[in-house]
């Protein structure tokens, strides 16, 4: 079992320090990526996943079964919908 | 350590200290040496520095382990300017090899500071690493950092160390209700902690690390990010608790918020203050708390002095094709440096000297102040084009005194050719910015400008170019005083009451 990082990762190493078991790897680009075999969710280390924990984008980091840990709004407390809206509302300048 | 307040109440308008009388106020003259000492050459830490004085930021410090609420960490471009973006993250060699470059492309460089784009205490290797090239390798560069604090305590002897003797910490609050309205959580013992809880954590070890720091003879700035309706009405107790507990400057910075930067105050519309908003707040903060009016908000990679950002100039592609012989450039910085110092006791004594020699009542007592815009690009001169600045600063020039309120940015007036047909809606900006002030000075302004400027009650003065500002400003005021622009004081009270 293992988390995974999306494409929406900023690539802003919170993640890499906090892991406890050094599975969080960088690319020469300097992509982030989970590795699967390493990853241990945390189990028995951390009440938590850590990388999820401290992970600063909603979305970024999907559980074992492929869900986001970090939902849309969750992390910034911006309601989705209002989100939408300011997106909109800048591309119709 | 108990330091003297520096930034007086305002003077009472009509009143005229002699100390004080018909010069600018000195920031520095009340300090014990140590720390004039300290704060000589340093531009974000003492406002006649920032004049002479450039500094750079390495971004090597991306991870971060709270969040604001005005920050949003996907946020990268290179035209914008503000705390927490950047466009090359480095690493601590790469980094090191910057400072080199800059330091001798840029000699007045002096002081090199980590501010992210996330917290340097959260990326301590990465940052201490970064110290400590530049310590062994350009020993004359001051070393300087600026965190949210959650990790600072942890780090203060390392930062005592490596002799980081400046260090800015971002207190936007000190009771965690007003916190939980700035910071939706902080990571803490392994934990996303949310609300006032983190909030109250995030509080308890800023003010800790603050004490720390101070016990050690570390200069501590405290920026705060002035929120209207959020905080704006708590920072005079943040200013007079800081203070307390031994921090030498307040910072308080307007919120930066637009939708387009995705951040939640952005994205919520909460609305920033103005810059007579600022400027109140400052003034009340004022009466407890020496406060920094010149900060300019930069980047966590700007480079330069404090008005301009150099970055684009020192790309890591650039510098790999920079030959740089650094003690050449050591050479040259001394020569800088001693040649910026010999100007600027020059300027000093030439000041002392017409305060003495000048008889005190060269300007009527009596007269209410009035607001005075400058374009200047660097070393305290009035030495821009009105086109061409991309900031003015603002003095309040009184009978008593020449203060310096602060630096406001404008789109520049004229862009160059290819640009022109924008000088309009650029120069209503300006108008806007500078609406509350009643003369703008600068090198030279043209014919168009300059009739708009009359129209808009905004007098244009062009024949002060390459004086130093502060005579500058006396010398508008007076003129000003005695076209008899200026009604009496009481008139002006009678008018406000």
């Amino acid at each position: 079992m293992s988390l995974s990082i999306t494409s929406e990762c900023i690539n802003c190493w919170a993640c890499a320090p906090v892991c406890p078991s050094t599975a969080i790897l960088v690319s020469p680009e300097g992509l982030f990526s989970i590795g699967a075999t390493a990853c241990t969710e945390c189990d028995g280390a951390h009440a938590d996943p850590q990388c999820a924990s401290i992970c600063p984008v909603e979305g970024a980091i999907l559980d074992a079964a492929g869900a986001p840990i970090n939902p849309p709004g969750s992390l910034t407390g911006i309601p989705p919908e209002k989100l939408q809206a300011a997106r909109e509302e800048i591309a119709a300048r | 350590m108990e330091l003297p307040i520096l930034n007086r109440e305002q003077t009472p308008a009509g009143g005229c200290s002699k100390s004080a009388c018909g010069t600018t106020t000195d920031q520095m003259t009340h300090l014990p040496e140590a720390i004039r000492e300290k704060v000589h050459n340093h531009p974000c830490y003492s406002e006649e520095a920032h004049h002479h004085y450039a500094r750079m930021h390495v971004a090597v410090a991306p991870a971060c382990n709270i969040q604001c609420h005005y920050c949003n960490r996907k946020y990268d471009c290179a035209n914008e300017s503000r705390p927490g973006v950047v466009s090359e993250l480095l690493s601590p060699t790469q980094a090191a090899k910057k400072v080199l470059a800059v330091a001798s492309q840029i000699p007045q460089m002096t002081v090199l500071g980590v501010a992210g784009p996330g917290d340097p205490l959260a990326n301590p290797e990465r940052t201490f690493e970064t110290f400590e090239e530049i310590a062994a390798k350009a020993p004359d560069i001051k070393l300087c950092l600026s965190t949210n604090g959650l990790n600072l305590p942890d780090n203060v002897d390392r930062i005592a160390a490596l002799n980081v003797d400046h260090v800015t910490i971002t207190i936007n609050c000190v009771d965690p209700e007003v916190g939980a309205e700035i910071y939706p959580w902080i990571f803490w013992n392994n934990r996303r902690i949310r609300g006032a809880k983190g909030a109250k954590i995030l509080i308890r070890q800023q003010q800790k690390g603050l004490e720390m720091l101070v016990e050690r003879g570390i200069l501590v700035k405290v920026n705060s990010v002035m929120i209207p309706g959020v905080n704006d009405a708590h920072l005079k107790e943040v200013s007079k608790i800081v203070k307390q507990k031994g921090a030498f400057l307040h910072n308080v910075m307007p919120l930066i918020a637009e939708a387009e930067h995705g951040t939640f105050y952005g994205v919520m519309g909460q609305r920033s203050p103005t810059a007579s908003d600022l400027q109140a707040l400052q003034d009340d903060c004022s009466g407890d708390m020496n406060m920094m009016r010149h900060c300019r908000q930069c980047r966590a990679d700007a480079v330069g002095l404090l008005g301009e950002d150099r970055g684009q100039e020192f790309t890591m592609d650039k510098i790999e094709h920079m030959e740089i012989d650094f003690e050449a450039a050591m050479v040259k910085r001394k020569q800088v440096h001693d040649g910026i110092e010999a100007m600027r006791a020059e300027r000093k004594t030439a000041q002392e000297t017409a305060q003495e020699t000048a008889p005190e009542a060269i300007l009527p007592q009596g007269c209410r102040p009035a607001l005075l815009a400058v374009a200047s690009k660097g070393s305290g001169l009035v030495n821009e084009h009105f086109g061409h600045a991309r900031e003015f600063l603002i003095y309040e020039a009184s009978p008593a005194e020449v203060r310096f309120m602060g630096a406001r940015k404008v789109p520049a007036y004229c862009t160059g050719a290819m640009e022109c047909g924008d000088g309009e809606t650029a120069l209503d900006v300006i108008l806007d910015t500078l609406s509350d002030c009643e003369g703008v000075i600068s090198a030279k302004v043209g014919i168009d400008p300059w009739a708009q400027l009359e129209a808009a009650g905004i007098q244009p003065y062009g024949e002060y170019a390459m004086e130093p500002i502060e005579d500058a400003v006396r010398a508008v005021y007076g003129e000003m005083i005695k076209s008899g622009r200026l009604e009496s004081t009481d008139a002006m009270i009678s008018q406000a009451g």
